[in-house]
C-alpha cells in the first residue's frame, strides 16, 4: 500500500463528510494563521527597527551627557556639577579621534515657528550639514544647513515637510523669513516627506544650525553627540578611545557612549522574545485544534467500524488499518496548515498594505515549523483513534459494534 | 483442506460463559461445496468466522492446507484473508463512498499491486459477474443484487481458493438470490471451496454436504439432496434427545 493510495483513501474518507472534515480543519487553520501572521509581526518589528538604524548610517556612535547608572550605589557628581557636552568636545573629537569621519553636536529644544498669522509650536533640532547625510534626510527644494564649523551660527533654518505645508499651504517658502521664538531666520530648504522614524518625528520638526539654537536657547552644551565613524573602523575600539578623551577633558566619565549596534541587538532581542511568547500562546491553539482532530477520528473510527471489519476481513493488515486512519488525521491537519498559510499570509499582506511602515513577512523558519508542527498535530492526535480502529474486533466490527 | 478438530469458542459474557461452539470436529476438503444450517445462535456464523481466520478459536485446532493457524501471527493471518479466502456477507459490506469499481480494487490496494494492475483485474472481474456497465456507481446506485455481485467480485479478485458466505442472499428477492446463488455455483465448479452458511434449505441444497448446528454442535450431517424442509433437520428424535440432555445438563450445574 503505497502513501499515494492512503492519500486518496484518506481524501475519499474525508469527502464524505465534508462538513466535519471542513470545521476541524478550520480549528488547525485558525493556530496557523496566528502563528503565521504573528511571527510576521515579530519580525517585521525586528526588521522596522532594524532599518530605523541603518539610515542612521554604517557606524555610528552616540554620546549622551550624563552617566548611565545601573548598579545602584552613591549617585556620583555630589558636591561637583557633572560638566556637560559641549560644541568644544565634539570638534575635538572630530579632529582627534582618527576613526571619526564626522562629529555632529545636537541640540534638541522646543519652540514656535511663526509665519504670518500662522504658527505652531514644533521641536527645533539644532545641527550641522552633516546631519543631512547621517540620517539620510532628503531635500525636497532648496538646501540643507551649509557645510562649516559647528560654531558658526547663520539665522537660516531648513524646515520639515508637514511644518512647511501647515505655515506656508501651496505656497514657496524658500527666502520667506519666519520667526522662532524671537529670532527671524530665513527659510533655505524644505525636507521632503519622511514618515515615522524611531525618536525623531522629521516631518514636523525644523533644522537651523547648533550654534544658533544653542545660543536661542542660551545653553552652553549639547543634547548629543553623534559620531560617525570610518566604514572600517572598529566601533568598540572607537568608544575607548572617545571615552578615554572625554575622561581626560571632563575629569570623570559623566556621559554615556553607545553603538548603535548595541543599541540595536538589545532592542531586536527584547522584540524577539515578546513575539516568541507571543507565538508560543499561539500555538495552544494548534493543540486545542489537535484535540478537535483526535475527536472527529474517534467519531469516524466508531462509525465506519463496519468498514474496518471489512479491511480486515478481506487481508487489510494492523499496520495497514492504523496507517489508514493516520494518513487520514495527517491530510485534515496538513489541509488545515496550508489553508492557514493561505490565509495568513493574506493577513499578513493586508496588513502591510494597511501599515506599509512595518514590512510584515512571516519568517520561513516560521513556515516550516507550523508545518511541521500542524502535521505532527495530526500525526500525534490522530495516534490513539486509528490505534483504535487498528485494534478493532473485526468480527464485532463487522455487526457494527 | 480444511481440518477442525474439537474446536470450541466460548465468550465472556456478565460473568458467565458463554460457548458459541462446543467441540466441532470437521474435514472440508479442497474443491467441496458446505452449506452450514442451524437455527439462530447455534453458532453458524461463529464457525464461518473461525475458518476465516477472523476470529480465533478458545480451545481446539484448525488446519488449513496443513498449518495450523493457531501459529501464525496476526499479519499472517491477514496475508491469509487476503490471498487465500474471499468473504460474502448477508449486509455486503460494499465501502458507500467508492465506486464498485474502487470497492474491487480494495484488496489489492493492500496487496500493494500496481494501480494499473489494480484497475485491469478489477474491471474483468466486473465482467465477470456481469456488471461492466455499473463500474462507476456507488454502492446506493446499485440495487441488492448487483451490490452482492461486487461484493462477490471483490471476494475473489485476488483469486482465493476458499470462498465463505455468509448468509450471502439473506437481503435478497429469490430472483436476484438465484442469480447469485448461480455465480456462486459457477466459481465452485471452478475449483474453489465453498462454505455457505444459510437459513434457506434452497441454498443448501446445492451444497454437496449440510452441516447441521445446534448449540454449537453439528448435530446431522447430511447431503444436499436429503435436504427437503427445516422441520426435517430440526426436529429429528436425535436432535431431540441433545436439546434434553443439555437441559439435563444445565440443571446439574
Amino acid at each position: 500500500m503505497t502513501l499515494v493510495d492512503l492519500l486518496q483513501f484518506a481524501g475519499n474518507a474525508l469527502l464524505q463528510n465534508r462538513r466535519r472534515s471542513a470545521l476541524s480543519l478550520v480549528g488547525v487553520s485558525i493556530g496557523v494563521v496566528a502563528v503565521v501572521s504573528l511571527t510576521a509581526i515579530g519580525e517585521g518589528g525586528i526588521r522596522f527597527v532594524a532599518d530605523q538604524f541603518s539610515s542612521l548610517g554604517a557606524s555610528v556612535v552616540i554620546i549622551a551627557p550624563g552617566r548611565n547608572e545601573t548598579t545602584g550605589g552613591i549617585p556620583r557628581g555630589i558636591g561637583g556639577i557633572p560638566n556637560d557636552l559641549t560644541l568644544r568636545d565634539s570638534i575635538i573629537l572630530e579632529r582627534r579621534i582618527q576613526s571619526v569621519r564626522h562629529s555632529v553636536p545636537i541640540s534638541v529644544s522646543t519652540d514656535t515657528i511663526s509665519f504670518g498669522q500662522r504658527s505652531r509650536n514644533v521641536p527645533i533640532i539644532g545641527a550641522t550639514s552633516d546631519f543631512q547625510r547621517l540620517q539620510k534626510l532628503e531635500v525636497a527644494s532648496g538646501q540643507f544647513l551649509p557645510e562649516g564649523e559647528a560654531d558658526r551660527g547663520d539665522s537660516v533654518v531648513v524646515l520639515g515637510h508637514t511644518v512647511a505645508k501647515e505655515l506656508f499651504a501651496a505656497g514657496n517658502p524658500l527666502g520667506m523669513t519666519v520667526r522662532i521664538g524671537g529670532w527671524r531666520m530665513r527659510v533655505i530648504g524644505v525636507l521632503a516627506m519622511r514618515g515615522t522614524q524611531l525618536g525623531m518625528q522629521v516631518d514636523e520638526s525644523v533644522f537651523i544650525a547648533v550654534a544658533t539654537s544653542m545660543r536661542m536657547a542660551n545653553r552652553s552644551s549639547v543634547s548629543r553627540i553623534m559620531l560617525e565613524l570610518y566604514p572600517k573602523a572598529d566601533p568598540d575600539r572607537a568608544i575607548e578611545q572617545v571615552k578615554k578623551l572625554l575622561i581626560e577633558r571632563h575629569d570623570e566619565e559623566d556621559f554615556t557612549c553607545i553603538s548603535q549596534d548595541a543599541v540595536l541587538e538589545s532592542l531586536s532581542s527584547i522584540i524577539r522574545t515578546i513575539a516568541l511568547a507571543i507565538v508560543g500562546i499561539a500555538a495552544i491553539s494548534l493543540a486545542v485544534a489537535g484535540i478537535g482532530i483526535m475527536n472527529v477520528m474517534l467519531v469516524s473510527v466508531s462509525e465506519r467500524s463496519a468498514e474496518v471489519g471489512l479491511l480486515k476481513a478481506i487481508g487489510a493488515t494492523r499496520r495497514q488499518i492504523l496507517g489508514v486512519f493516520l494518513v487520514e488525521a495527517a491530510t485534515l491537519s496538513m489541509l488545515g496548515g496550508l489553508l492557514g498559510l493561505a490565509a495568513g499570509t493574506g493577513l499578513v499582506l493586508l496588513g502591510n498594505q494597511l501599515y506599509p511602515a512595518v514590512d510584515a513577512a512571516t519568517p520561513i523558519w516560521a513556515i516550516v515549523a507550523v508545518m511541521i508542527l500542524s502535521l505532527g498535530t495530526g500525526v500525534g492526535f490522530g495516534v490513539l483513534p486509528a490505534w483504535r480502529a487498528a485494534n478493532l474486533d473485526p468480527v464485532a466490527a463487522l455487526q457494527g459494534h | 483442506m480444511i481440518e477442525v478438530e474439537d474446536l470450541w469458542r466460548t465468550y465472556e459474557m456478565g460473568g458467565h460463559a458463554l460457548h458459541a461452539l462446543r467441540g466441532v470436529n470437521e474435514v472440508i476438503e479442497d474443491g467441496s461445496h458446505v452449506a452450514i444450517m442451524g437455527p439462530s445462535g447455534s453458532g453458524k456464523s461463529t464457525l464461518l468466522n473461525l475458518l476465516g481466520c477472523l476470529d480465533s478459536p478458545t480451545r481446539g485446532q484448525y488446519k488449513l492446507a496443513g498449518q495450523d493457524v493457531a501459529e501464525l501471527s496476526g499479519d499472517a493471518l491477514a496475508e491469509i484473508r487476503l490471498h487465500r479466502i474471499g468473504f460474502i456477507f448477508q449486509s455486503f459490506h460494499l465501502v458507500p463512498r467508492l465506486t464498485a469499481l474502487q470497492n474491487v480494487e480494495l484488496p489489492m490496494i493492500f496487496a500493494g499491486l500496481h494501480p494499473g494492475e489494480r484497475r485491469e483485474r478489477a474491471e474483468v472481474a466486473l465482467v465477470s459477474v456481469d456488471l461492466a456497465d455499473r463500474a462507476g456507481h456507488r454502492p446506493n446506485e446499485l440495487s441488492g443484487g448487483q451490490k452482492q455481485r461486487v461484493a462477490i467480485a471483490r471476494a475473489t479478485v485476488m483469486g482465493p481458493g476458499l470462498l465463505l458466505a455468509d448468509e450471502p442472499t439473506g437481503n435478497l428477492d429469490s430472483r436476484t438470490g438465484a442469480q447469485v446463488l448461480d455465480l456462486l455455483g459457477r466459481l465452485h465448479d471452478e475449483g474453489r471451496t465453498l462454505v455457505v452458511v444459510t437459513h434457506d434449505p434452497g441454498v443448501a441444497r446445492r451444497a454437496d454436504r449440510v452441516l447441521v448446528l445446534r448449540d454449537g454442535e453439528i448435530v446431522r450431517r447430511v447431503s444436499g439432496d436429503e435436504v427437503t424442509d427445516l422441520g426435517s433437520l430440526f426436529s429429528s428424535v436425535e436432535d431431540a434427545d441433545k436439546v434434553s440432555e443439555q437441559a439435563v445438563q444445565k440443571v446439574g450445574r
